[in-house]
């Protein structure tokens, strides 16, 4: 089984990818998490204005069998929240980098994405 | 401790399938994905390695009244080929275990069973039904014929079609709850009319070195024991050690709601405990829980009335056919009305639900 890892995210060991486009943040889940997952039915996520601080759980993602936390790649405000997953979370299945992704945050402090792993470190402790 | 492996692990593994540790056993817990097994039952057939359950055998002289006295139901009722669901309680009424009871073609002019305790409760089981023939003094024999046997269950409202395309010997006749030794692939088997999903089907149960050849021959939708949870719990279905637990939660079959599976006309152990609870009523009983905010009811989660704690989930998951969080748990009689509405605490959270029919597939139809 070979799973999607993108050359141009960031990854926590604990699975969270992280996309960078300026100040924000884009993060969501891997392919393989979401693969080790199974079917998602509920994503739980914070509200805009709410902050997240690297490395802590800030929200839970869930699916048919298991009950999973959310860690936060990098510390930040939340901006914008993917609100399709709350009707349809089994988008993070059908595209985890893409219409799965969860949350944006603005950026607190840019070094942080460099001490997530890079795509080959990620796929390397993935294999 | 090392895990058992069904006769088919390898060829599992080959198909790509994902394992758990369930009742001590490594089984497939998903093949394709849950969603897609369980479709699969609802809508067309299934086929689900369940290896995992025990087999034990009685026979002889005093087969029928050495397992009458340790099950719930009345074994004498039971014809050849009849199959009885029913509880293992102890003294105090509470379940042990629930099995399918089946009765086999007499052996040498003796009544002979076959019965189907869970996953892991085979040696406690086969134990008990040996310690009780020592101290009742009956003449049985008694064979823990777990490992000789693998089984396999066709589930699904194709299910008895492809079997019984599949078979030498006619199955599709079988009523419900019955069951005969049948050719299936070339294979002697144990065909039953039973099951765990709410679906038509078959439970076959077949000699251990040739599971495989049946397995192969019944071309459909391998399914894992993820399917297997939702399907059964849609159908409001127990799991053994999940939604009742003798040790950790002792219910007896009046609180689970299978109040069906005893009678009281017969003597067994338990008997006079479970009469009392008749005569006096619950005080707390199993029920079906919807849940009407965002969220899944798990096994261990809070049910609360304003703020109170007044029971705990035995069994929850999102419905696939529903599309809604389903639960199982018990409350006090008084929050037990379908209609009630009460809460369940996920993660901290208050969530609303409200107690509804069981099954829970059949509300909407």
């Amino acid at each position: 089984m070979s799973y999607e890892v993108p050359s141009e995210l960031r990854y926590a060991e604990s699975h969270e990818w992280a996309r960078r486009d300026g100040d924000i943040v884009r993060v969501g889940i891997s392919d393989f998490a979401q693969d080790e997952l199974g079917d998602v039915v509920f994503v739980e996520l914070p509200d805009e204005g709410e902050t997240l601080t690297a490395g802590e759980a800030f929200g839970v993602v869930e699916s048919i069998k298991a009950v999973s936390d959310l860690y936060a790649p990098v510390s930040g405000a939340v901006v914008a929240r993917n609100e399709q997953l709350f009707d349809a979370p089994e988008l993070v299945n059908d595209g985890p980098f893409d219409e799965g992704w969860m949350l944006e945050v603005e950026l607190d402090d840019e070094s942080e994405l460099d001490d997530l792993l890079s795509a080959d470190e990620y796929e390397a402790q993935i294999r | 401790m090392s895990l058992r492996e069904p006769p088919l692990h390898g060829a599992h593994e080959d198909a790509g399938a994902s394992f758990t540790d369930f009742g001590g056993w490594e089984m497939p817990v998903e093949f394709d994905s849950i969603r897609t097994e369980h479709d699969a039952v609802r809508e067309s057939v299934g086929k689900f390695d369940v290896s995992h359950m025990g087999e034990i055998e009685v026979s002889g002289p005093d087969a029928t009244e050495l397992t009458n006295r340790l099950t719930s139901n009345d074994v004498a009722a039971l014809s050849v080929g009849d199959a009885q669901y029913a509880t293992i309680p102890n003294a105090d009424g509470d379940m042990i275990d629930d099995t399918v009871l089946y009765r086999l073609p007499d052996r040498d002019g003796n009544p002979a069973y076959l019965f189907v305790p869970n996953a892991g409760g085979d040696e406690a089981a086969f134990d008990r039904w040996v310690a009780h023939r020592e101290e009742w003094g009956l003449s049985a024999t008694v064979e823990n014929r777990t490992d000789d046997y693998g089984m396999i269950a066709v589930q699904g409202p194709d299910a008895v079609a492809l079997v019984e395309a599949e078979a030498e010997d006619e199955v599709a006749d079988l009523s419900r709850f019955s069951a005969r030794w049948a050719s299936v692939a070339g294979v002697d088997c144990w065909v039953a009319r039973t099951g765990y999903t709410g679906e038509d089907g078959l439970e076959l149960v077949i000699p251990s070195d040739e599971v495989g050849a049946v397995w192969s021959a019944l071309a459909c939708q391998p399914c894992g024991l993820g399917a297997r949870d939702t399907l059964r719990l849609e159908a409001g279905l127990l799991l053994s050690g999940q939604d009742f637990d003798v040790a950790d939660n002792p219910r007896n079959p009046y609180e689970a709601g299978i109040g069906f599976t005893v009678d009281l006309d017969t003597e067994f152990v338990g008997r006079d405990a479970l009469a009392a609870v008749e005569a006096a009523g619950v005080d707390e009983q199993l029920v079906g829980l919807r849940l009407l905010d965002r969220g899944v009811a798990r096994h261990g989660h809070e049910i609360s009335v304003d703020g109170e704690t007044v029971g705990e989930v035995t069994s929850g998951t999102m419905s696939p056919t529903l599309g809604e969080p389903i639960a199982l748990g018990y409350v006090p009689v008084a929050h037990a009305d379908p209609g009630t509405e009460l809460s369940v605490v996920v993660r901290g959270e208050p969530k609303s639900a409200r107690v509804v029919n069981l099954p829970f597939l059949e509300e909407d139809e």
